[in-house]
């Protein structure tokens, strides 16, 4: 009786010890946070706005390595049939009055009034807090409105058996899934898959950085050239930005 | 006044067993459709990443509008006071209890998971019309259960008008609901429309009264029971009025998107270069669904025979499923439009006509969906009396108001 309370009574210290230096500790690793991603055991902050900005002028028409990384990171087979999931895919525009082309990557835009967000029933498409769009694979019943509802095309559905999975991105047959904006590897404080292959490539056609922080890459590129929203006129307010379209 | 008697159907002959059996066999080729399609996903029908909604779809939300409307022949009696109506009341409930069902029913087998139903059941997100739609759509069994038992327990039936004024108001709801699943998608150009509710709701009066009728010829005939003119020839009026109607709210619907210059590839799809939707619009829907039993039913002789009465009613149901293909199927076939202006092209099908192929599964499943409602129908009237034993014209008429 008297051991475990001597037990006891040590493990009090050692929590005490621990919470004193989790104190100490703490603005340290929250400033780490801001700057890095985020701890596992870490709510996602409403200070930040991840998006991407694409720079068209850059992008190289028949190029297709955000793609590629893209289907890498999240498993997806690659495949273009009907039922194919596509996270992100390549579109080649033709203005039809001049003829001036354009290639530019087109995936979930990541709307800050997200349409996908609003009709599902049950909440399982949600937006994180940092502004990330995303499905909770629990309890998304499969209804397919969000395909419905969303303007950019961005989401597919899960037709089949998916095997070989990324324990980051787990899929699952019956429902819908599409860009997360990688935010396994953003909270890791990473980039995203696509963005490092287009840097790869020699590119730097994409972009990531937090919107919010006016010192970060991306604020400051949106803040001195014109950018262009995807159907701006619907005031979604997207994440995903782009230049010279 | 007499009071008008009603009684269960005998259903002891073999045409009887019959019926039942057909029905049943039908139900049990959409469940079994269903458990295919869940169990190898949905690459075994012709949905894709495209085509999202599917031939399901358009049986489940012809079913679901059709139930509302089904319901109108009671409203006409409890709520309007048109006694003449009022011996039809029990049959109009048990068709819109039935015909939802089987919509919901479809809807439900064909979701991806199926078995989160309980999900979908106790997670709500409050600005998704589908959301709405779960309380509408169990709030009308409810309601219209209730309206039921006032209508056929006598000690009810003073509470028949304010339970019929409830489920009346209910259905109008209910009917908005179902547009409106349409009628916010922002981001298609062929709904996003506030016009979807109202059309969703006249449309439903127009499929919902063929039902009726169908069913009515079908039940009175096949069980040699009365059934006089002056109900029939009442109710296929009203009838050539919804038709109209609907004809009136699609003119409407188009000449609007016809004015803006920005809807004129998605009319111009629709009506004159869409293939099968172009072809379905004009011949099933306006054609065959509108014009023709329009044609017949305000016809001096041919609008009196219970045969062409009967051709006119199914004739509604066809054109009615066409519409429903048109504006499901049709609406997702014409590419969204990110860059206006521009030629557009991906391996995601981007700024191409989408094809859609229904295949067998999806047929079965809404068929399903539809003998839910017929046996249920048929099993009712056999348990309980919904049926009046007479609809002869001196029975109706010392009603008739």
């Amino acid at each position: 009786m008297s051991d475990e309370i001597n037990v006891s009574r040590r493990q009090i210290v050692g929590f005490g010890s621990a919470a004193l230096a989790g104190l100490a500790l703490a603005p340290g690793v929250l400033l780490y946070d801001l700057a890095h991603g985020k701890q596992p055991d870490e709510a996602v902050s409403g200070k930040v706005r991840w998006g991407m900005l694409i720079d068209t002028n850059n992008c190289k028409d028949g190029c297709n390595d955000c793609v590629k990384a893209c289907n890498t990171e999240a498993h997806l087979s690659g495949g273009t049939k009907e039922t194919d999931s596509q996270w992100m895919r390549k579109v080649e525009l033709k203005d039809m009055r001049t003829g001036r082309a354009t290639s530019l990557p087109m995936m979930c835009q990541h709307c800050a009034e997200p349409p996908c967000v609003d009709v599902c029933p049950t909440g399982a498409s949600f937006k994180r807090a940092d502004g990330i769009v995303l499905v909770d694979k629990h309890i998304c019943i499969g209804c397919r409105y969000c395909m419905m509802a969303c303007p950019y095309k961005a989401r597919s559905f899960v037709h089949e058996v998916v095997t070989d999975q990324n324990s980051d991105l787990p899929r699952g047959k019956g429902v819908v899934e599409s860009c997360t904006m990688c935010a396994h590897r953003v909270d890791r404080g990473q980039t995203t898959a696509c963005a490092e292959a287009c840097a790869s490539a020699g590119h730097n056609a994409i972009l990531f950085g937090d919107l919010n922080d006016p010192n970060s890459e991306i604020a400051k590129r949106v803040a001195t050239y014109a950018t262009t929203q995807v159907r701006a006129d619907l005031g979604l307010n997207p994440g995903i930005r782009y230049q010279g379209i | 006044m007499q009071p008008i008697a009603y009684r269960e159907i005998e259903g002891r002959s073999p045409a009887y067993y019959a019926l039942l059996g057909g029905l049943a066999l039908f139900v049990l080729f959409g469940l079994s459709a269903a458990y295919y399609m869940e169990e190898h996903g949905h690459i075994v029908t012709g949905m894709n990443n495209q085509i999202v909604w599917g031939m399901p779809h358009v049986f489940a939300v012809f079913l679901i509008v059709a139930a509302s409307g089904a319901l109108n022949v009671a409203s006409i009696g409890s709520v309007f006071g048109k006694s003449m109506y009022k011996p039809l009341a029990p049959l109009s409930g048990l068709l819109a209890i039935a015909m939802l069902l089987g919509g919901l029913t479809v809807l439900m087998l064909d979701l991806g998971r199926p078995d989160r139903l309980i999900v979908a059941m106790t997670y709500f997100n409050f600005k998704s019309v589908f959301a709405w739609n779960v309380f509408l759509y169990t709030g009308f069994f409810t309601v219209v259960a209730v309206y039921l038992w006032t209508m056929m327990e006598r000690r009810m039936n003073p509470y028949t008008k304010a339970a019929g004024m409830a489920a009346f108001i209910w259905r109008l709801l209910l009917t908005t609901g179902t547009g409106s699943i349409f009628g916010f998608l922002v981001a298609r150009q062929a709904y996003d429309s506030a016009l979807m509710a109202p059309m969703f709701i006249i449309m439903s009066f127009s499929y919902g009264l063929a039902v009726y009728i169908l069913v009515l010829l079908a039940a009175y005939n096949w069980t040699g029971r009365a059934l006089g003119d002056t109900v029939l020839l009442r109710l296929k009026k009203l009838l050539a009025v919804f038709i109209a109607a609907v004809l009136y709210f699609v003119a409407v619907f188009h000449m609007t998107n016809l004015y803006f210059t920005k809807q004129h590839g998605i009319e111009r799809f629709i009506l004159l270069d869409g293939g099968i939707h172009t072809l379905l619009f004009w011949v099933g829907q306006v054609l065959l669904g509108s014009l023709l039993p329009l044609a017949i039913l305000f016809h001096p002789t041919l609008g009196k025979q219970r045969p062409m009465i009967a051709l006119s009613a199914a004739l509604v149901i066809v054109g009615g499923l066409a519409q429903m293909y048109v504006t499901i199927i049709g609406g997702q076939a014409y590419p969204l439009d990110l860059f206006p202006g521009m030629q557009v092209t991906s391996t995601f099908y981007d700024g191409v006509i989408h094809h859609y192929t229904p295949s067998l599964p999806e047929i079965m499943l809404g068929l399903g969906g539809v003998a839910i409602a017929g046996a249920m129908v048929v099993f009712g009237i056999k348990i309980l009396r919904f049926l009046p034993e007479s609809l002869e014209n001196n029975v109706v008429d010392s009603h008739h108001k």
